[in-house]
């Protein structure tokens, strides 16, 4: 069971790694800010989700185990909020882009 | 190797490279961002080494409320007075000259320690039962050496004090001005309702677990300010005048509270901020709280900025 257990986190949290590689490499690689944001969140949400997820069998406490959940939702609350912050400072100080941009990527994630 | 010695190899060249990139990057604004991310990789460096509790601080502080200050005055730089060009090179080879010697001496302090090094962490350890804490860094911060503590929230108080008197006389009544200015939009508004109340609980864990586990008073100070200045920034509250009583009490409580009791200990102990036997524990605990509150609300305050002219927070600049 325990080795099921352990195989079951190796495989989540190698999973939410890739979303962070991939996140990052969108925040290199993506053309402009909202794209950048979209995989940026991206990254935080899933990424950090999967590796919460993993890491729950490996925690015996239920105390330790509504910490990592809560560290998961405040990094989604945070995350979404300072994705919508930017995203509404580039749309006020690039309107003309604005709508091909917006229908491409909504920064919630 | 170790895939261990391999991890903090990388974390020792990503601090050195992340330095260089912001002493060489070219605009103020990025080397400020570059410095948070500094400071955050500082903390992992402190966890590798034990000292959680530094790291804790330098996550906070370093990384976190220092980061605010500098991008602000970044912000400030760049955004005018300041544009007319760069120091001459005389004084910038002088600050890089002072900067290289300061590094180079304490380089060589750190390589030219005698082996085994001089430490009085046996001593702490001997020692510790008599505080009743289980922390050693809040037993030396609070008890052991109490006194640099003390000097330490006294410089915070003056570190107020000189930020407001940047403020024009004419500007003396008005509120703190430095904050940056958003339009309310609905996700920060919300952000600012629904986080607060788990920093709260986080300051307040910190300085708790302080006693007997890494945290403590500057690190809960830091996130409970860091609550505040967030309610400021989403506009939900006015930041207060710097007139105004109550505020100026909170700020400097904390010390007087250190210092009364540091007095106290000339009669009931036998020297300036020594504990009487049993009481070093509830004593140290109302110290901590008593800072906690007084360090937020100063450190609240100089990220809020000195007072400025106009009294509506949207009308300014």
């Amino acid at each position: 069971m325990s080795a099921a257990l352990a195989l079951y986190t190796v495989i989540t949290v190698s999973l939410g790694a890739l979303f962070f590689l991939a996140g990052t490499l969108g925040l290199l690689r993506f053309p402009d800010t909202l794209t950048r944001l979209h995989a940026l969140t991206k990254a935080d949400n899933l990424g950090l989700g999967l590796v919460v997820a993993g890491l729950l069998p490996q925690v015996s406490t239920p105390l330790a185990w509504v910490g990592l959940i809560a560290v998961w939702l405040l990094a989604l609350l945070t995350g979404a909020t300072v994705g919508q912050l930017l995203a509404i400072k580039v749309r006020r100080a690039a309107p003309d882009t604005d709508a091909q941009a917006a229908t491409e990527a909504e920064p919630r994630g | 190797m170790s895939a261990v010695t391999l991890i903090d190899l990388a974390l020792a060249l990503l601090v050195l490279g992340l330095a260089a990139w912001v002493l060489a990057t070219a605009t103020v604004f990025r080397a400020a961002v570059g410095f948070v991310a500094y400071g955050l990789l500082l903390a992992l460096v402190w966890v590798r080494l034990g000292s959680v509790d530094v790291a804790l601080t330098e996550a906070a502080l370093g990384g976190g409320l220092t980061g605010l200050l500098l991008l602000g005055a970044a912000a400030r730089v760049t955004s005018g007075e300041s544009e007319a060009g760069q120091p001459p090179w005389a004084l910038r080879l002088l600050v890089g000259l002072l900067c290289a010697g300061v590094t180079v001496g304490l380089a060589a302090v750190v390589l030219l320690l005698p082996e085994p090094s001089p430490s009085l962490a046996s001593a702490t350890a001997a020692s510790l039962p008599a505080t009743g804490v289980g922390n050693p860094v809040t037993a030396v911060l609070l008890a052991f050496r109490a006194i640099d503590t003390l000097g330490e929230s006294i410089v915070l108080v003056l570190a107020l004090v000189g930020l407001w008197s940047l403020a024009p006389d004419r500007a003396w009544d008005g509120r703190p001005g430095s904050l940056p200015k958003v339009p309310p939009t609905g996700a920060l508004t919300l952000l600012a309702q629904l986080l607060p109340p788990f920093g709260i609980l986080v300051g307040i864990h910190l300085l708790w677990v302080g006693a007997d586990h890494p945290g403590g008073k500057f690190q809960g100070a830091t996130v409970l300010a860091a609550m505040w200045v967030l309610v400021l920034i989403a506009g939900l509250r006015e930041p207060p005048r710097v007139t105004s009583r109550p505020l100026r009490w909170v700020a400097v409580a904390g010390s007087l509270l250190f210092v009364a009791i540091g007095l106290g200990g000339m009669g009931w102990a036998e020297a300036f901020l020594a504990y009487p036997d049993g009481l070093a524990k509830p004593l140290i605990i109302v110290i901590e709280v008593g800072l906690t509150l007084s360090v937020a609300a100063i450190l609240g305050l100089l990220v809020a900025g000195p007072p400025a002219e106009s009294t509506g927070r949207a009308a300014d600049r």
